[in-house]
């Protein structure tokens, strides 16, 4: 470690650029900042002695100073950028429509374009390994670089002295000299301390300075994204996190899916809702309405009892003992919060489904002739009914919801949608037929059959689609993005700025700095300067511009 | 008078209101004597304001009428976002008083407008998912930070135009022709849509959508028609071409089409002002912006990033999460509006930070911001209009 003196007695550590006290440029360090001899100084992190910039032998050092680079940081964030874009050409695979086979779905409707982003495995990009392999090099990233930077500006900033060296002062980009020996130094400070600066003196030279908190804002902000990105890796952790989902019938009572068998919901009425135009508390919707070819969803609501299992531990099989919790209502943007974190949340629906359907039995030609009647339920049919008339009728198979494929019914989902029952009717002493009975269908198997089924009856019921979901990243989150907010606005909203004044001979210099907004320091040192006898400084890079748009600019300004 | 009337005739004067405005900005461009020029400037920000009371008087009495803040489909948006551009302006002019800012600021506020007025513009009830205060939460801080967000690619522009050499063609000349190109397409648009709403043009297709003959009405003669579409309206012009076949959805040949229409209409506009210029529009405009400090329009796109950012963040990403959270059950779903959010908050922040650490100042801060007014012009459009997803709501 060869540290570095100054003429001011200070000493600084190895790869310091801009003397930690007085400011004073260390020639052989200025390589480090860009700086040149001709132009003013790169005041970037106070020209503090970085890791980064200092040690560049071992390995440790290269990957320190490859993460530590804003160029590679911002590089990392253009990469992120594309990537993200690409995935929105097409849908993800999640939001595809329910069934749909990702395989041959984008080729099917994407044409070549969509097979390509498939086998890319651009349907989940969001999930796959690269994405989240840049996700975490930018974490890395963020925390590497900030470090790089915080502990040495931060030492900077405490140890720097009001009296400041005469190469840094003539430097800067504001900066005046004043020659006349008729100063009000008692204004001055006055004026300063009217516009909140904090004053530091030595030996007469003053420190004028406000705001430092405002370069911590970066650092606070990162470290808000970090907590941001490590409660989002938390979900990894299955105890952190649960989605499932639940189907329930009106009327049906299920056990709530990730509570470990103690929760249980009854579904007591589902309920959709539609904009009605003639309504008189929508008439100021009827235009948009009538313009609709299909009526406007306005309300899906399930009203739920939830229950709480009392013999507890669980014991499987035993019918659970139940006890009544609530009864709440589960819509869209109101969930129903149960113990525990999880909630249910109002996710999708069914309309309409069948619940049971009530036949009679009659001669084939006579609608009017009746031997009895009986009712299936669909969540639960019997294997046989026995009619008044001592007839059994067996039912031999059930399809909740059919098609018919070359005349032969074929299953085609186990929800009660479409549902075709084959029977078989035995009338005492007569040969048993076999016939086929749905919505719409009837169909007579061997062609003879002296009876018939008719359908009389059915009753339907919707049924609820919730999501049960658990996730306790969620405060994580929070304060992550919370600190985030603070850090952006502390380091936005607010700049730094100091005000150096020495005074020299006869006169004084004065010389100004800001991370950002140069315009309103300026205005600052224009009115704490005012009536104090100091001449106002000047922008050094303003007048720099200037005189360069003269030389080769085309248009004359200013 | 009904309420929803007496709101879109606020809506109509705030729109004349501002337009008055640019005017008496643009009219600052070519007065060299100081104090009538600030003369003109305090009129001109006044009169600002006072269109901007009255499109907040349009955003009130919409919102008592419909029963809900008027934020809920495109139309609603994109006039709020407007306000919120003319919002961002005034609070930019006070702080820094150039008035150049709105001759930059205002137009563009205008094309926004205007261009909203081109969707439906019927009050229309909320979906179940778009009930909740969060909608107004979200929505309007989300705009307002877009809104001073593009208030850093107007003084992008006025920087480039101003700072851009003009004397020979080069690639950046040509970058900068294709913006102002790329605002005329919009004004195109506009006229075009307008003109042909006005003559209440049709001309209906049946064309096979997702394998079933399916109605396309378009409102704009059709250059491009549909895939394998038969036309039905006798005597109608076109179509000169399909569609092709991987534009997929019922609206994609209407929208293929409009977007043919805008481009040539764009295309007329720059044309003919070219002809009348006689040379490069930026090359035309550049010498009215002299009196314009490069640095402090450096400033002011920088400031306005730097104002815009937080607001961003607020309302784009973490007041959105907490409320996807409460309707879709979970903050984050990558959904494309919501990806387009985070590169629009991913882009900038790559701004601030090369600005910030690498010195990227001035021109290639200006063109950063014209890249970024763009980002949030895709999302606010393509994602909703090109891309489907849960966001999709006009």
């Amino acid at each position: 470690m060869s540290k570095i003196t100054c003429e001011c007695g200070h000493v600084n550590p190895e790869g310091t650029v801009l003397c930690e006290a007085c400011g004073k440029p260390f020639e052989a360090n200025q390589h480090l900042n860009n700086n040149k001899p001709e132009q003013l100084l790169n005041m970037r992190y106070d020209g503090s002695a970085r890791r980064s910039q200092t040690y560049q032998r071992t390995f440790i050092d290269k990957t320190w100073n490859f993460f530590s680079s804003v160029k590679i940081g911002v590089s990392i964030i253009i990469v992120i950028v594309i990537a993200s874009a690409l995935g929105t050409i097409f849908p993800q695979e999640m939001y595809l429509p329910p069934g749909s086979d990702p395989s041959t779905h984008y080729k099917d409707q994407y044409g070549i374009l969509g097979q390509i982003y498939y086998q890319l495995g651009f349907h989940n990009l969001y999930s796959s390994w690269w994405y989240l392999l840049l996700l975490a090099m930018l974490g890395i990233s963020i925390v590497i670089a900030s470090i790089d930077r915080f502990v040495p500006l931060y030492k900077t900033l405490r140890k720097q002295k009001p009296k400041r060296h005469p190469n840094f002062m003539k430097k800067q980009r504001i900066f005046g000299e004043t020659d006349s020996g008729n100063i009000d130094y008692k204004k001055l400070k006055a004026n300063l301390k009217s516009k909140r600066y904090n004053l530091y003196e030595e030996d007469g030279n003053i420190l004028a300075e406000k705001n430092r908190f405002s370069r911590w804002g970066p650092y606070v902000n990162h470290i808000g994204l970090i907590i941001v990105l490590l409660g989002a890796m938390l979900r990894f952790v299955p105890a952190m996190y649960m989605d499932e989902f639940l189907w329930v019938r009106e009327g049906e009572t299920k056990q709530i899916v990730g509570t470990d068998g103690i929760y249980y919901m009854k579904n007591k009425d589902f309920i959709l809702e539609t904009y009605d135009m003639e309504d008189e508390g929508n008439s100021q919707f009827r235009e948009s309405l009538q313009k609709q070819s299909a009526p406007v969803p306005e309300n899906y609501q399930t009203n739920a009892v939830i229950y709480k299992r009392t013999d507890l531990p669980v014991v499987p099989g035993k019918e659970p003992e139940l006890k009544k919790v609530k009864e709440a209502e589960a819509r869209v943007n109101h969930p129903i919060p149960l113990e525990n974190g999880i909630s249910l949340y109002q996710a999708s629906y069914q309309l309409n489904e069948f619940s049971s359907m009530t036949f009679k039995l009659h001669d084939k030609g006579d609608e009017e002739s009746n031997y009895g009647e009986f009712t299936v339920d669909l969540i639960e049919p019997k294997d046989e009914y026995e009619l008044e008339n001592g007839t059994t009728v067996k039912l031999e198979r059930y399809f909740p919801e059919f098609e018919l494929e070359d005349g032969e019914p074929k299953q085609v989902s186990k929800f009660p949608r479409n549902p075709a029952f084959i029977f078989e009717v035995d009338a005492p002493g007569e040969e048993p037929e076999v016939s086929f009975a749905g919505i719409g269908v009837n169909i007579d198997a061997s062609g003879n059959n002296d009876y018939k089924l008719g359908l009389t009856n059915f009753e339907t019921r919707d049924v609820t689609g919730l999501t049960v979901k658990k996730d306790y990243t969620l405060p994580i989150i929070a304060v992550g993005a919370a600190i985030f907010m603070i850090g952006v606005i502390q380091g936005m909203y607010w700049n730094h700025r100091r005000i150096w004044i020495q005074p020299k001979g006869a006169g004084v210099w004065v010389a100004g700095h800001t991370n950002k907004n140069w315009f309103a320091l300026k205005k600052d040192i224009d009115r704490t300067l005012e009536g104090t006898g100091i001449d106002f400084p000047v922008d050094q890079q303003e007048e720099k511009d200037a005189e360069e748009r003269r030389k080769d600019d085309g248009i004359i300004s200013d | 008078m009904e309420l929803s009337a007496i709101s879109s005739n606020l809506l109509y004067a705030s729109f004349f209101i501002y337009l008055i405005a640019t005017f008496i900005f643009g009219a600052t461009v070519k007065m060299t004597n100081e104090k009538t020029n600030k003369k003109l400037g305090n009129a001109g920000i006044g009169l600002t304001i006072v269109g901007f009371i009255t499109q907040i008087g349009y955003f009130i009495t919409r919102w008592i009428a419909a029963g809900h803040a008027p934020v809920s489909n495109l139309f609603e948006f994109m006039t709020f976002f407007g306000m919120m551009l003319v919002f961002g302006f005034i609070v930019l002019f006070l702080i820094y008083r150039i008035t150049l800012l709105g001759l930059f600021a205002l137009p563009v506020a205008l094309l926004v407008i205007a261009y909203a007025s081109m969707f439906p513009t019927e009050i229309s009830p909320l979906v179940p998912s778009l009930k909740s205060h969060w909608l107004y939460i979200h929505v309007t801080t989300a705009a307002l930070g877009q809104a001073i967000l593009a208030i850093s690619f107007a003084a992008g522009l006025i920087y480039l135009i101003r700072q851009v050499n003009q004397e020979k063609a080069t690639k950046r000349t040509r970058w900068l022709e294709f913006v102002l190109f790329a605002l005329m397409s919009a004004l195109g648009y506009i006229v075009v849509a307008s003109g042909f709403g006005a003559a209440d043009y049709k001309t209906v297709f049946e064309a096979p959508v997702n394998e079933q003959m399916t109605e396309i009405t378009y409102e704009m003669p059709a250059i491009a028609g549909p895939n394998d579409g038969e036309l039905v309206t006798e005597g109608a012009f076109g179509p000169l071409f399909e569609t092709p076949g991987w534009m997929q959805g019922v609206n994609a040949p209407v929208k293929f089409n409009t977007i043919i229409w805008s481009l040539m209409a764009g295309l007329v506009i720059y044309g003919l002002l070219r002809l009348i210029l006689r040379k490069r529009i930026a090359k035309s405009i550049q010498p009215l912006l002299k009196s314009a400090s490069p640095r402090l329009v450096d400033e002011v796109s920088y400031r306005s990033v730097a104002i815009g950012f937080p607001v961003f963040t607020l309302g784009a990403i973490i007041f959105a999460s907490i409320w996807a959270q409460e309707a879709w059950d979970r903050f984050w779903g990558w959904d494309p509006k919501e990806v387009w959010a985070l590169i629009t908050w991913l882009f900038y922040a790559a701004f601030l930070h090369l600005r910030l650490t690498r010195g990227w100042e001035g021109e290639r801060s200006a063109w950063l911001a014209v890249i970024g007014f763009a980002i949030i012009m895709f999302n606010l459009l393509a994602v909703n209009l090109i891309i489907s997803g849960l966001h999709s709501y006009a």
